[in-house]
């Protein structure tokens, strides 16, 4: 098949960029999207024209790394899929496709189709964990936990970080990815322990970001390769809720000895 | 050379708690004095970083990917072993060793094997313990399932998607290092260069994926937990970004490379669709808990499955492995795939394919418990070949997964260069000639939250790392080897693409250094590879400038050093005159088809030393001794 690209080409973060048009000819429906992207780019080198960048790593839909809006839809609108398992099956002749990066504050362009989400990270590095030393554990089995919560917390813990609900949302806000995490986290009684704190931390790094603030429009769970759940989100706003009432400055005392 | 694998002798069982015991200790408040390098962030880098964090001290974290959550650790899907046994199945941490040196083909080092089954129970509490959401039984107890190579379940899981969540636990402890201040973070930097100094591994040279600027970074000991090379086959279930330019340019620095040509094909990832191909993707080795494997009796058959009745059916692993069947080791599996396939019983439109079956699991068990086993990997390959595993079989074929081969490190994970460690899949120490599932992810924690502590505080307590000023000598040497490397890439100004070469160079390694190897195949490489690479320095075209986010530049030095790396490999696979494990060499085989080892002659550690640009490389043997799993030949029937 033979399809119309219009790309977003964006030298670098200063740049102000624009669409770019590109006839590709010979589309195969085995084809992945990415790989239809990377013949694009081998004839685009041939012809001493600039590639277009953009990110990817594992190509099965787990790393993360992948991401942009095809026709304005988070990795193509397709149900539970990150953009590099869309196959071009779902694309016929003469289709015109545009490309365009995750458009989002806290997502700055690094050029072209790829952004940097290192706001996802230092989200996590706020309070997105359970302070455990290395080899301070007890035994696996020594706490037993529900298979029902241990299933809750697998839907909520397969989150790729991708960042696909910012980019869906009309205001670009976090908080599915944020839920995902203290959902996780909060539905393992190992978890519990800190997750006043944690909702605490999260939601503040969260909107020292960028992210604005979520208005429950559920686009976000719409565009969600992993089905993460709005319920994530109650979540949240359950336990920040809660924390912003019950939580205490720490202690300073350090105590006799 | 000489090597000296410092594995402590006495009763095994006792080995580690011994060595534990003798390795020198920092005193806390000494510990920040430290500076650590750890590149790569995976389950062994990440769990490495966030533990040196944690003990107090400075650590430099750098990874290629956008984030340390994306290391290619998170693409593992089956699970992790651990000798809990919490089944009461007859698991212990002897069997799990017998098990691991028995699989890897009797090509390991006793000691470290034993260490990894040792720390293995750990893992799993460590993990538990970070949130890891192990699938779980209805008493709330942690679930297992069995593994090729096992007849124990031993194998602990979080659907299918383990590594993930493994990955997330050691990221998120990272994280929190991060947020305390003791990690340093630098994502989208590529390790260019190993600093030497006095014969001392201090420092590394990286160039930013950004801005292309190159940095040096100096530290008192630098940890490489970089994973494998198995893109040298350009099509591999690695990642596209995976690569082996960190190890290699070590290698080049002087750190001896181990059992190149030891190599793992996954017999079940979903076959090759086209030329444009741009990577494969695995499909877990756990299915052949539930999947059944077979093709048609009658070569060439080109019936629908279905209309294949059960009597015109071959399953060719249940009849030639009655006693481990379906879940024999993955060489075993990858080798009787292609036999099968090169009798002209392939299935699909390629005939590179055989069918993994789910039909009468799902008959026995129900759809739904085959898609809570199974559910994710079933619709990844529904999306990709647009086929219904629960209503036809799957087609599988062997793909280049893994590599057991990697630095040369000793028993404290130590290469030949004093001060560099190394970790994970990058080093060459536990799986011998074959790793078994679900080992990897294993292997890669034990090294990184487990024995690396204690080995760097000993290495720092003993060798006293002087200081070494940021423009040392040896530092601007680096930055000006690894500068020159870049602009010859740039000025090439050829016109052929990056990827043109690494396709063709990866189908020559794949056609003479893949699942079957033999003399002539070997040496023809030997002769194509460096003509090719000749050629990829005269006519590879890259644009752009070193000073900006260029992904050709990037993927240009990553195939620079394949090209190298493949050579070694051959060479090696070359030298080593028996079949074992992955490695499979057509000469030397049983009647039956079967890996014929040759211990008389090579039950030692192949490693190879660096000899210059034009020069070949010395070969350097550790030998192996066994003085408890006494080497047999493998039998799995």
């Amino acid at each position: 098949m033979k399809l119309t690209l219009h790309v977003w080409r964006q030298k670098n973060a200063q740049d102000t960029g624009g669409m770019v048009r590109y006839d590709v000819p010979n589309v195969n429906e085995h084809m992945s999207f990415l790989e239809m992207l990377d013949v694009l780019n081998e004839s685009l080198i041939e012809k001493g024209q600039d590639p277009i960048a953009f990110d990817h790593d594992c190509r099965e839909g787990i790393c993360g790394m992948c991401g942009m809006m095809i026709n304005g839809k988070a990795h193509g609108g397709f149900p539970g899929t990150t953009v590099c398992q869309v196959h071009m099956r779902h694309f016929k002749d003469g289709d015109v496709i545009y490309l365009e990066p995750w458009r989002a504050k806290a997502f700055p362009v690094i050029k072209d189709l790829a952004v940097n989400r290192a706001s996802f990270d230092r989200i996590i590095a706020a309070g997105g964990f359970i302070s455990v030393p290395t080899g301070s554990a007890p035994d696996g089995n020594a706490i037993p936990i529900r298979k029902q919560d241990a299933d809750l917390a697998m839907d909520a813990a397969a989150c790729i970080g991708c960042g696909a609900c910012v980019a869906a949302c009309p205001n670009a806000a976090a908080a599915l990815f944020v839920g995902a995490k203290i959902s996780h986290l909060g539905h393992l009684p190992q978890g519990k322990v800190e997750r006043d704190r944690r909702a605490l931390a999260m939601v503040q790094q969260m909107n020292i970001e960028g992210f604005a603030n979520c208005t429950n429009i559920g686009e976000c769970e719409a565009a969600c390769p992993k089905d993460i759940k709005l319920e994530v989100i109650a979540r949240t706003n359950r336990d920040y809720i809660k924390a912003a009432f019950t939580e205490r400055p720490d202690s300073t005392s350090a105590g006799a000895g | 050379m000489e090597l000296i694998s410092n594995a402590p002798t006495g009763p095994i069982e006792q080995s580690w708690d011994k060595h534990k015991f003798d390795l020198k200790l920092i005193n806390p408040a000494n510990k920040r004095k430290y500076n650590i390098i750890v590149v790569g962030s995976g389950l062994a880098g990440g769990a490495a970083a966030a533990s040196l964090g944690e003990l107090g001290y400075n650590v430099q974290c750098f990874c290629y990917q956008d984030s340390p959550r994306r290391a290619h650790s998170i693409a593992a899907q089956g699970g992790i072993n651990a000798a809990k046994n919490y089944h009461n199945d007859g698991d212990s941490i002897y069997r799990l060793f017998y098990d691991t040196v028995k699989g890897g083909d009797f090509r390991s080092r006793e000691a470290n094997v034993y260490r990894l089954a040792q720390v293995s129970v750990n893992i799993i509490d460590q993990c538990v313990a970070q949130g890891v959401p192990f699938a779980r039984e209805y008493g709330g107890l942690l679930d297992n399932r069995s593994f090729g190579g096992a007849q124990v379940s031993r194998t602990f899981y979080a659907r299918g998607q383990t590594g993930q969540q493994l990955l997330l636990g050691a990221y998120q402890a990272l994280e929190r290092q991060i947020g305390l201040g003791a990690v340093k973070m630098h994502p989208r930097m590529d390790m260019l260069d190993l600093i030497v100094v006095d014969g001392q591994a201090r420092g590394i040279v990286t160039r930013s994926l950004y801005d292309g600027k190159i940095e040096v970074h100096m530290a008192d000991a630098v940890i490489l937990a970089t994973g494998g090379y198995a893109n040298v086959f350009y099509l591999s279930t690695n990642a596209k970004g995976c690569n082996a330019t960190a190890i290699w340019r070590a290698y080049k620095r002087g750190a001896l490379f181990a059992n190149p040509c030891f190599t793992q094909i996954h017999p079940t990832c979903i076959p090759v669709a086209g030329e444009y191909q741009s990577k494969l993707t695995l499909m877990s080795e756990s299915l052949r808990n539930d999947g059944r494997i077979w093709v048609p009796k009658q070569p060439g058959d080109k019936r629908a499955p279905g209309s294949i009745p059960e009597s015109e059916r071959d399953y060719y692993l249940e009849r030639r492995y009655p006693s481990f069947g379906n879940l024999v080791p993955r060489d075993i599996a990858s080798r009787a795939a292609k036999a099968e396939c090169d009798a002209g019983r392939g299935v699909g439109e390629t005939g590179l394919g055989v069918y993994l079956d789910l039909a009468d699991s799902i008959q026995r068990l129900g759809k739904r418990t085959i898609a809570e086993r199974y559910g994710n990997l079933i619709e990844m390959y529904e999306r990709i070949t647009g086929e219904d595993p629960y209503k036809v079989p799957m087609r599988i074929y062997p793909a280049s997964h893994y590599v057991m081969g990697g630095l040369w490190v000793d028993y404290n994970l130590m290469s030949t260069i004093p001060g560099l460690f190394v970790l994970g899949e990058a080093n060459f120490s536990d799986h011998g000639a074959n790793r078994l599932g679900a080992s990897a992810l294993m292997q890669g924690l034990a090294d990184g939250y487990f024995i690396i502590p204690y080995a760097i505080g000993d290495y720092l307590a003993t060798a006293k790392p002087a200081q070494v000023a940021v423009d040392a000598p040896a530092a601007k040497e680096a930055v000006a080897n690894a500068t020159a490397i870049t602009k010859k890439l740039l000025n090439a100004n050829g016109n052929r693409t990056v990827d043109s070469f690494h396709r063709e160079l990866g189908k020559i390694v794949w056609d003479n250094c893949g699942m079957a190897r033999n003399e002539a195949g070997l040496k023809k490489a030997l002769a194509q590879i460096p003509a090719l690479r000749e050629d990829f320095w005269k006519n590879v075209r890259v644009l752009g400038a070193n000073e900006e986010f260029n992904q050709s530049l990037e993927r240009a030095g990553r195939v620079a050093d394949f090209f190298e790396l493949a050579e070694l490999m051959c060479l090696d696979a070359l030298d080593r005159r028996e079949s074992c494990g992955g490695h499979f060499r057509e000469e030397y085989q049983t009647p039956e088809g079967e890996a014929l080892r040759d211990d008389a002659n090579y039950s030692y550690v192949a490693a190879w030393e660096y000899q210059g640009q034009d020069r070949a490389p010395a070969l350097t043997k550790e030998p192996l001794t066994f003085n408890y799993v006494k080497p047999s030949q493998r039998s799995y029937k």
